[in-house]
């Protein structure tokens, strides 16, 4: 699968989370490669709406998605879809870092040897590639055998992204991913992002408007539960179509 | 100023509350080492007893209640941990599981004299053990597997959900999530459960009264299903039995001791694995 392949496309998809609506009606055409912000305010569905992208949606008991969701001409929330697979196609990144209790070298390597890789010169290898692209390498390298959870929460979360590489995605989800990290941190894994999405569809979920400004191609707003507007970052950050996405873009409310 | 004063009252009074527990703590060592030392030879650790049990060692009494905790450990802990396992990551959450958690907590209360004889009629009786290191182990083991259960389950719910996330997220099935994320970061928890665990089986009598224990046995056990000397049944039978109590006191005081050591001794093993555990894994 190319890279300009790994769009994804929603439609007409509604979710539950028992009797509440919290998705209604998305349509959305996410482009394969480059980096879509999904924005909006808190309650708006947009974490939501990221973790169908991988079913971890599947964790929360009572939930429920109807309509179809496209990647790689396949529908995603089909009940019979391995998510094992589809997982180590979508890989994601969390709010907050959550390194395994391991070593650096383990937590890269966990990927590969739960995917039924024994070789022990590639896992070496893709270790290294990974941690390279994540640019973390030059970090870590003397302390690779190390416990992950002594390295800063910047490098931790640096750590996650290349935990995700290792197993070569197609898509890679950020789930706020730098909401509990300091603004140096923050610009080290936006400017991660943007070397990566030549290579990778990234979709982020951000509450951080300049982020979204600043490392995104395309934004989507989301507001209580419904897509307002979607298109290129450029274009909805200065004349957005819809009087709500002003608003909030202009800080009205959120 | 009123605030300093009631702040240094409280400090110094759980200070001393600290202190008494202590005191409890080290007197029990000092008596059991006081009386028990003198009793104490090469002789005493590596001979049989002789003469009505008032001279020679106590070497098949060792070696008794370490195979019956050992076999006790060995029953107990895979089947406690997986029993915690099923209950706190696969099992539905929800009535029936509130249920089975309130029937664990209930066993642990049991008093340990009616383990016993649910011991003696299970394994030594229904079974046909007979009165042997298998049916005192299992006995035993019934005896600890409450505890090892509860330890297991705080030690599984006190890992982040985080990583079971992370691990999941990864293409990680629920199992493999288990085994190589879940089970490890609890492992020191649930070691620490292991370590009470030990204590609690090596120094119980009333289980092994009627199910493995003997007050005399000609040299050393030879399998599973030959009846065993035990360090605290020996201390209960030179205590309240036998022609010579000066003598046989002193032999008292000194399994005890030995009993502790030896208690301190499997502990400790379980406690490496633990440190090993937390220094690789944790900050």
């Amino acid at each position: 699968m190319d890279t300009k392949e790994a769009g994804i496309k929603v439609s007409d998809l509604n979710f539950y989370y028992d009797k509440f609506r919290a998705l209604k009606n998305i349509n959305l055409d996410i482009p394969g490669g480059g980096i879509t912000a999904l924005i909006g305010p808190s309650g708006c569905g947009k974490s939501t709406l990221i973790r169908l992208f991988n079913r971890m949606s599947d964790l929360v008991p009572k939930t429920r998605a109807e309509g179809k969701i496209i990647l790689d001409g396949q529908n995603i929330l089909e009940p019979s879809l391995d998510v094992v697979k589809l997982r180590r196609k979508v890989g994601m990144v969390f709010q907050k870092p959550n390194p395994f209790p391991k070593t650096i070298y383990q937590n890269i390597a966990y990927g590969l040897e739960i995917g039924g890789n024994k070789d022990k010169g590639f896992i070496r290898h893709k270790v290294e590639d990974s941690l390279k692209k994540a640019a973390l390498w030059d970090d870590v390298k003397d302390r690779l055998h190390q416990s992950a959870l002594g390295m800063s929460g910047g490098q931790q979360q640096r750590l996650c992204i290349a935990r995700a590489l290792a197993v070569d995605p197609k898509v890679i989800l950020f789930d706020e991913p730098c909401a509990s990290l300091d603004p140096i941190s923050t610009a080290r894994i936006e400017e991660l992002m943007l070397g990566l999405k030549r290579n990778y569809t990234i979709i982020i979920v951000t509450h951080n408007m300049q982020q979204a400004a600043r490392t995104s191609d395309y934004t989507a707003f989301m507001y209580l539960g419904e897509l307002i507007e979607f298109g290129k970052t450029d274009r909805i950050f200065t004349v957005p179509r819809e009087k709500k996405t002003e608003e909030y873009l202009s800080g009205r409310f959120g | 100023m009123k605030n300093k004063i009631i702040q240094n009252t409280a400090f110094t009074l759980i200070a001393l509350t600290m202190l008494a527990t202590l005191f409890f703590l080290a007197s029990i060592i000092y008596f059991a080492a006081a009386r028990g030392l003198p009793a104490l030879s090469w002789e005493f650790i590596t001979e049989v007893p002789r003469n009505g049990m008032t001279e020679g060692g106590v070497a098949p009494a060792i070696a008794g209640t370490f195979y019956l905790t050992m076999g006790a450990v060995l029953f107990a802990f895979p089947l406690g941990v997986a029993c915690a396992v099923y209950l706190q990551e696969y099992s539905p959450k929800g009535y029936i599981v509130n249920i089975i958690r309130m029937g664990i907590n209930n066993l642990a209360g049991v008093p340990s004299v009616v383990f016993g004889l649910f011991g003696l009629a299970v394994f030594v009786k229904f079974f046909g053990f007979g009165v042997s290191i298998l049916s005192g182990s299992l006995t035993l083991g019934i005896l600890i597997l409450p505890g090892i259960i509860s330890a297991s389950q705080e030690a599984l719910m006190a890992v982040p959900l985080s990583f079971r996330e992370a691990s999941l997220a990864m293409g990680a099935t629920q199992w493999q999530t288990i085994r190589g994320i879940t089970l490890p970061a609890a492992l020191p928890g649930i070691l620490t459960g292991l370590i009470i665990s030990i204590g609690r089986a090596a120094g119980e009598t009333a289980p092994i009264l009627f199910t493995a224990a003997t007050l005399y046995r000609k040299g050393y056990p030879t399998s599973i299903f030959s009846e065993v000397m035990a360090l605290p049944y020996h201390i209960y039978a030179l205590m309240s039995e036998g022609v010579n109590p000066q003598k046989q006191t002193a032999i008292a005081y000194g399994c005890a001791l030995i009993l502790i050591v030896l208690v301190g001794l499997m502990s400790s093993l379980a406690i490496i694995i633990r440190n090993k555990y937390r220094s690789v894994y944790g900050h």
